[in-house]
C-alpha cells in the first residue's frame, strides 16, 4: 500500500502488519526483517516510514485508571482524542498535548512531543509513569526512571527505534473546567513578542502565530495566545462533547494555496486581531487542536504535499538568531501558512528529545521548487546559532546538521547496538540519519 | 441500555468489540466471552476504564458443547441480551480436502451456535424477556462454489434463527438475524474487497445496536446487500450452477 507521514511527502510502497494483540505482534516481528511502528500517521516526514511497518492502531484498549493518582494504563495504540472524549467529562486533561489530538500514545512517547505548556509541563515523555515494549528478539521489555533507566530514556524521543511501544502508564491531571480563558496580545515586532513570552512565563499555555512575511520594522510581529483553563473548583463533572470536523477533500486544488494567497491570508489575519491584548473564552478543542477541526487539512498543500520545517534555538541565541532567520524566509517569498512560535523551558534527559530551554519556530511549507535550497540555508543557521530540528517534523534533514544538534546520539546509538535494535528497528528516517 | 447485562459469545472478533463498545458507551454491562481468555480479559478492562461500566470476561469454546450448560448456569447475574458474534470462516479448498476443518466450521457455525441459543432461548422465555442477535451471513443465502461449507453452515444458522425468532414471539423476545456482507476484519486481511459492498466493524455494531432498539428482525447492513442476494436467490438454478459468483 502507498504509505506517507502527514505531510504527504514522502510516498511510498509499504507492507503494513496490524497488530491486533501482543502475541499477534511478537509473532509477527521475529519474522519480518526490519520494520516500525506506524501509528496514526501524523508525524510529518519519514520517521514511521519503511517497506515494512507495524500498524498499532488496533491496539486501543485503555487498560486501567487509578483515580487517586490519575495515571491511566493503556495501549500504545489508544488516540489522545479518546483520552480526552473519555477524561474531560470526568474532570481530567493530558498533562502534555501537542497541536492534534489525532495521535497515539505510542507515537507521543516516541516523538517525546510537546505542547503549548512546555516551559511549565515539559516533554509528554515526562508524564510517562513506564512503558512496556517488545525487543529485537520479540522479547516484552519493562522500563521506566527507575528499571531500565537507559532504555527508557532513550525510548522517550527515540523515534521508534528502541522496540515497539505496546503499552504506556502516564499522568493526567484535573482540570476545572473545559473552558480556556484566553488572552491574544498583539505584537508589533519580534522584541515585542520575545518580551510577552517572558513576561507571561508563568500562564500555564502560551503560543504566538508569526506573520513570517512581515519585513524590516515589522519582522517577528506576531499574535501570542495565552490561557489557562477557566474555574476554581476541579472535581466537578465536565460537559464536553468533542467538535466535529469538516473534511477537506482529496482533490483540493494545491495551486490555491500560493505565495500570493499566503500573504493575504497573514496581512488579513494579523489585521483582524485587537491592538494590544484581547480575552476571550474558547472550548479546549478550539485553543489546543483548531486544526483537527479542518480533518485532513493537509490536503491544502495539494498532491505535493508539505514540510514542516521546525527547529529550535536556546536562549542565549537570543532574538538576533531568531531575527536573522525570519529575515531569511521573508526574503526567499516563500510563505508558510502558520508559522508558529513558542517559549521552551528546560530540556529533560532524553537522548533525542527535541525541546531545550529557548524559542522554537515551526513553519509549513508546501513542497516546492527553491524550497531545498531555502531550508538549507535555514539549516546553516540553526546550526549556527546551536540549535537543532525537531524529527517528528522531519524528512529531508542531512545526518551532519542533525548530528550537531543532539548531543547524545552517541549514546543512542551505542544503546542500539548493544541490544541488537539497530538490526530490527529502522524507518527512512533513521537510514537517513544514521540513528 | 442502563441495567442491563448483554452476553457477547465470540467477543473477541473485530464486530464483536465495536458492538461492545457501543453498548457499553451507552450504558450496558457486559459479559465478554470467547476462547481468549487473556484478550477478553483487556477488552473488559477497557470497556471499565472508558465507559465505567462492570464489564467480566467469561471462557467460551463454541464447540465444546458440553460445556455450555454449566456455562450459562455459571452466569451470575444472567444476560437480558445477547449477541452470538462468534463464526469460523475457514478456506473453502481446505474444507474440501480436509473434513475436520470442514467439521470446524459447521460445528461452530451452525451447532455451536445451536447449542448455546437453545439454552439462552430457554432462559429467556421463562423469564419472559430478554433479546437475542445472531451474527450470521449472506454467504448463507445461497450455497456458491467457492464457499459453501461456511455458506452451509451460516444457512443452516440463518434458518434456526428464523425458526427461532417465530417461536419466542409470542413471549415477547425479538430475535434479530444480521448479514455484515463484506466487513473489513481480522479474516479479511489482505482480500481485496470492494468498497461500495464493504462495511467496517463500526459500521456493522451500530447496525446491530439500532436493530435491537428497533426490534428489526433481520438487516443487511449494507443496503445494497439485500438487493444483490435477493437477484441471487431468484436466478434459476439451471443458470445458476453455469454462473461463477
Amino acid at each position: 500500500m502507498e504509505l506517507s507521514g502527514w505531510g504527504r511527502h514522502p510516498v511510498i510502497q509499504a507492507e503494513m502488519t496490524p497488530a491486533h494483540n501482543h502475541r499477534v505482534l511478537q509473532e509477527k516481528i521475529s519474522g519480518m526483517g526490519t520494520l516500525i511502528a506506524y501509528g496514526y500517521g501524523r508525524s510529518y516526514g519519514d520517521s514511521a516510514l519503511a517497506k515494512q511497518v507495524v500498524g498499532m492502531r488496533p491496539l486501543d484498549r485503555m487498560i486501567e485508571f487509578e483515580e487517586s493518582t490519575g495515571l491511566l494504563t493503556c495501549e500504545a495504540g489508544v488516540l489522545f482524542a479518546d483520552i480526552v472524549k473519555t477524561f474531560l467529562p470526568r474532570g481530567w486533561f493530558l498533562k502534555v498535548t501537542p497541536g492534534t489530538k489525532y495521535i497515539t500514545v505510542g507515537g507521543a512517547v516516541a516523538a517525546d512531543i510537546h505542547g503549548k505548556n512546555h516551559h511549565i509541563a515539559g516533554c509528554f515523555g515526562d508524564t510517562v509513569s513506564h512503558l512496556k515494549m517488545i525487543g529485537a528478539g520479540g522479547e516484552t521489555v519493562h522500563c521506566s526512571r527507575d528499571h531500565n533507566s537507559e532504555l527508557f530514556r532513550a525510548t522517550c524521543g527515540g523515534m521508534g527505534l528502541t522496540g515497539i511501544i505496546f503499552e504506556a502508564a502516564f499522568y493526567l491531571t484535573k482540570v476545572p473546567s473545559a473552558t480556556i480563558s484566553m488572552t491574544t496580545i498583539k505584537t508589533r515586532d519580534l522584541v515585542e513578542t520575545f518580551e510577552a513570552f517572558e513576561k507571561h512565563a508563568d500562564t500555564p499555555y502560551s503560543v504566538a502565530w508569526v506573520d513570517c512575511l512581515a519585513k524590516g520594522g515589522s519582522l517577528g510581529r506576531s499574535l501570542v495566545m495565552l490561557g489557562e483553563f477557566e474555574g476554581e473548583d476541579a472535581n466537578t463533572d465536565i460537559d464536553y462533547r468533542p467538535s466535529n470536523g469538516t473534511t477537506i477533500p482529496k482533490w483540493f486544488p494545491g495551486f490555491l494555496l500560493n505565495n500570493a494567497s499566503i500573504s493575504v491570508f497573514n496581512k488579513l489575519y494579523y489585521a483582524k486581531a485587537q491592538n494590544g491584548s484581547s480575552k476571550k473564552r474558547v472550548g479546549v478543542d478550539a485553543f489546543f487542536y483548531p486544526l483537527d477541526r479542518l480533518l485532513h487539512w493537509n490536503r491544502i498543500y495539494g498532491k505535493s504535499g508539505l514540510i514542516q520545517y521546525q527547529f529550535i534555538l536556546p536562549k542565549s541565541a537570543g532574538v538576533k538568531g531568531m531575527e536573522e532567520i525570519l529575515q531569511e524566509i521573508a526574503q526567499s517569498g516563500i510563505g508558510s501558512f502558520l508559522a508558529v512560535l513558542k517559549l521552551y523551558g528546560p530540556a529533560n534527559d532524553h537522548y533525542l528529545s527535541f525541546p531545550m530551554e529557548g524559542y522554537s519556530l515551526a513553519l509549513d511549507f508546501k513542497v516546492q521548487h527553491r524550497l531545498p535550497e531555502l531550508l538549507d540555508r535555514l539549516d546553516r543557521l540553526v546550526l549556527k546559532y546551536s540549535g537543532r530540528i525537531y524529527l517528528a517534523k522531519d524528512a529531508r534533514v542531512s545526518r551532519e546538521v542533525f548530528e550537531q544538534g543532539y548531543p547524545q546520539i552517541e549514546a543512542f546509538r551505542a544503546l542500539r547496538k548493544s541490544l541488537g535494535l539497530d538490526r530490527k528497528f529502522r524507518s527512512m528516517q533513521s537510514d537517513r540519519l544514521g540513528l | 441500555m442502563h441495567n442491563t447485562r448483554i452476553l457477547i459469545l465470540g467477543a473477541n472478533s473485530d464486530i464483536a468489540v465495536a458492538t461492545a463498545r457501543i453498548l457499553a458507551q451507552e450504558g450496558a454491562d457486559l459479559w465478554l466471552s470467547s476462547r481468549n481468555l487473556e484478550e477478553l480479559e483487556k477488552e473488559a478492562a477497557n470497556l471499565r476504564t472508558r465507559y465505567g461500566v462492570d464489564a467480566r470476561g467469561v471462557r467460551f469454546d463454541a464447540r465444546d458443547f458440553d460445556s455450555h450448560p454449566d456455562f450459562y448456569s455459571g452466569l451470575d447475574p444472567k444476560p437480558d441480551g445477547v449477541v452470538l458474534a462468534f463464526g469460523l470462516l475457514g478456506d473453502q479448498q481446505t474444507s474440501q480436502k480436509d473434513f475436520d476443518q470442514a467439521r470446524a466450521v459447521m460445528e461452530t457455525n451452525y451447532t455451536g451456535a445451536v447449542c448455546i441459543l437453545e439454552l439462552v432461548a430457554a432462559d429467556f422465555d421463562r423469564r419472559g424477556k430478554g433479546f437475542i442477535v445472531g451474527i450470521s451471513s449472506v454467504a448463507g443465502d445461497r450455497g456458491r462454489a467457492d464457499n459453501y461449507i461456511y455458506g452451509s453452515s451460516k444457512a443452516g444458522f440463518t434458518a434456526y434463527l428464523s425458526g427461532l425468532r417465530q417461536r419466542l414471539h409470542a413471549s415477547g423476545i425479538p430475535v434479530l438475524t444480521v448479514k455484515p456482507g463484506f466487513v473489513a476484519t481480522k479474516m479479511t486481511v489482505g482480500k481485496p474487497l470492494p468498497k461500495r459492498l464493504t462495511a467496517d466493524p463500526e459500521m456493522v455494531a451500530r447496525a446491530i445496536v439500532k436493530g435491537i432498539r428497533k426490534r428489526k428482525n433481520v438487516i443487511y447492513v449494507k443496503p445494497l446487500w439485500r438487493v444483490i442476494m435477493g437477484v441471487i436467490t431468484h436466478i434459476p438454478e439451471k443458470v445458476f450452477k453455469k454462473l461463477s459468483l
